[in-house]
């Protein structure tokens, strides 16, 4: 850690990288923003927005569960519950019944109530609260080494799923005539997002983690005209977003989630922009 | 017609499909024919199939016809393998020996899909030919089998194109160039008729019917326009749970039981 310190003191000679939080907080951003912001491309493509804001939600409820276990390790208690939440999500959803936004929907408010419900018994829910907002100043060197280490395997993991995620998106049934099984390739997608979604909740707060994982990939889909720009375009607006957000909210002492959001909404605008412009143009 | 013996004795080189083919990959015997031997197929205590005994033969489109929730997608579902059905399925290569494996290609029925997605053509074609994960980039050689697909297909225009911005008629040659990639013994037409305009239609037909003479492959189209099915199937099948009349279309049109399942369209017709 410390020779990457080092480089980090030559690469950012900055007033504001000198203390060893702001580090520890920029390689945290560093490595949890690329990897939402590819599981976000297929995630807005397979219109799962609401799904990956429900998923968020609910880590209230699985923190709850933490406390009523007395599972102190919170990592190991949001991921086991994300993971179990999210394939529960996604199974009643398959089997049919009420239409996709109004299951999610149902979810989401479950399990925020049910998590309020336990976190906030005597009166003591100001004790939690911090994981609302998530704080990414708070990241210890140990921390950094997990998410280092999610990274790589989400990466992997996700190269090894595209392509028949694709191809599961446009057309299943045509998909499983290309020998791909659909059901495991789709919940292996909905495991990695939940895991993703609560390694960084910690980080980025319940509240935001959404905009995170949906935003720079809503904002390169608007310009971007084919999968690899997607990816690149995506990873780069959140990469750009975390950054920015980071520098521009501890000057000011604000919540770092807030202003990395606030930046990627910034980048959505002015590619709704381009990509009008664009369109008008090659009309003309 | 000819039919069985259009294979030669000398129909042992693995690649006799392929004359014309610069491709050689794969090496297994020519498919005669597909004999569907009793198929049942059941599910939450209802019948969707029964007993339905049919041949599907090489060199030939065989065009399955009946109405709605005769069975038609489950029957397409059990050949490729992709729901338990009783009964048995038998490929069979021209010295009458059993075949283990056959490639089926898949033209699926057009489902709705996100069309402002930011996928190319090429993106998705590729996506089914390689495991590198197409947002990396996609390679030079598998561009080029991109290419020799689209063409198959006369789609090599589309490859840049985004797959949500393609007309109904264009997205059917992409699906048909991935059908034909690598080249299937097999192919399944699931009723490709839908969303696309009479001309687009009779051009995707005109290059199917050309790959089965050049292919020599068997062709399955699910179909409810007679006028198309009269002019390029080769034999015709009407399905209703099981199998009620098949042979010709002239003998099909003529059943009773044709009549009785499509009475507007009989008198339309003949």
């Amino acid at each position: 850690m410390d020779v990457i310190y080092k480089i980090m003191d030559t690469l950012l000679p900055f007033e504001i990288f000198r203390f060893t939080f702001m580090k520890n907080a920029l390689l945290a951003i560093l490595l949890l923003t690329p990897l939402l912001a590819l599981l976000g491309t297929m995630a807005v493509n397979k219109r799962m927005a609401f799904f990956s804001d429900a998923l968020g939600h609910s880590a209230l409820f699985g923190l709850g569960l933490g406390v009523l276990l007395g599972i102190s390790n919170v990592t190991v208690i949001l991921v086991s519950f994300g993971i179990l939440w999210a394939m529960l999500i996604t199974r009643i959803n398959r089997a049919g019944g009420a239409s996709a936004d109004t299951t999610i929907s149902v979810f989401s408010s479950t399990g925020i109530a049910l998590g309020l419900l336990i976190l906030s018994g005597n009166g003591r829910f100001s004790k939690y609260s911090a994981i609302l907002v998530g704080d990414v100043l708070a990241v210890t060197q140990g921390d950094i080494l997990w998410l280092a280490l999610s990274l790589v395997i989400g990466v992997i993991l996700w190269a090894v799923l595209y392509n028949k995620l694709l191809l599961t998106a446009v057309n299943p049934q045509l998909a499983q005539s290309r020998g791909i099984r659909t059901n495991p390739v789709e919940y292996a997608f909905v495991i990695l997002v939940a895991v993703a979604v609560m390694l960084s909740i910690r980080w980025v707060g319940v509240l935001l983690i959404n905009a995170l994982l949906i935003l720079p990939a809503a904002a390169a889909r608007n310009i971007a005209r084919n999968a690899r720009q997607h990816a690149v375009y995506s990873v780069l607006f959140s990469v750009f977003s975390g950054v920015c957000g980071l520098c521009i909210s501890v000057p000011l002492s604000s919540s770092v989630g807030a202003a990395v959001v606030l930046c990627a909404a910034c980048i959505y605008a002015v590619t709704l922009l381009l990509s009008r412009i664009l369109r008008i143009r090659l009309q003309a | 017609m000819p039919k069985n013996n259009l294979f030669a004795p000398g129909a042992y080189d693995p690649t006799h499909r392929h004359h014309d083919h610069a491709h050689h990959h794969h090496s297994h015997c020519g498919l005669c024919r597909i004999e569907l031997e009793n198929i049942s197929v059941t599910s939450g205590g209802e019948t969707l199939l029964q007993d339905v005994y049919m041949h599907i033969h090489c060199g030939q489109l065989t065009a399955l016809v009946g109405p709605n929730g005769a069975g038609k997608t489950t029957l397409i579902r059990a050949l490729l393998s992709q729901i338990p059905y009783s009964g048995a399925i038998h490929h069979i290569d021209d010295r009458e020996r059993p075949l283990r494996t056959v490639r089926t290609g898949y033209v699926p029925q057009q489902l709705p899909f996100d069309k402002q997605m930011p996928v190319t053509v090429t993106d998705f074609i590729a996506a089914s030919l390689t495991n590198r994960p197409v947002w990396t980039g996609i390679g030079r050689k598998t561009r080029q089998q991109v290419q020799e697909a689209l063409a198959l297909a006369q789609a090599e225009k589309l490859a840049n194109r985004q797959l949500g911005q393609l007309s109904g008629g264009e997205l059917q040659r992409v699906l048909l160039a991935m059908a034909l990639t690598p080249t299937p013994d097999l192919l399944i037409l699931d009723e490709p008729v839908s969303g696309v305009d009479q001309n687009g239609l009779m051009l995707f037909l005109d290059t199917v019917e050309q790959l089965k003479h050049s292919r020599h492959m068997a062709i399955l189209l699910v179909s409810h326009d007679w006028s198309l099915v009269s002019r390029y199937a080769d034999q015709m099948v009407l399905l209703n749970k099981s199998i009620l009349c098949a042979g010709t279309p002239e003998t099909v049109f003529a059943c009773e039981t044709f009549r009785e399942a499509f009475p507007a369209s009989a008198k339309e017709g003949k």
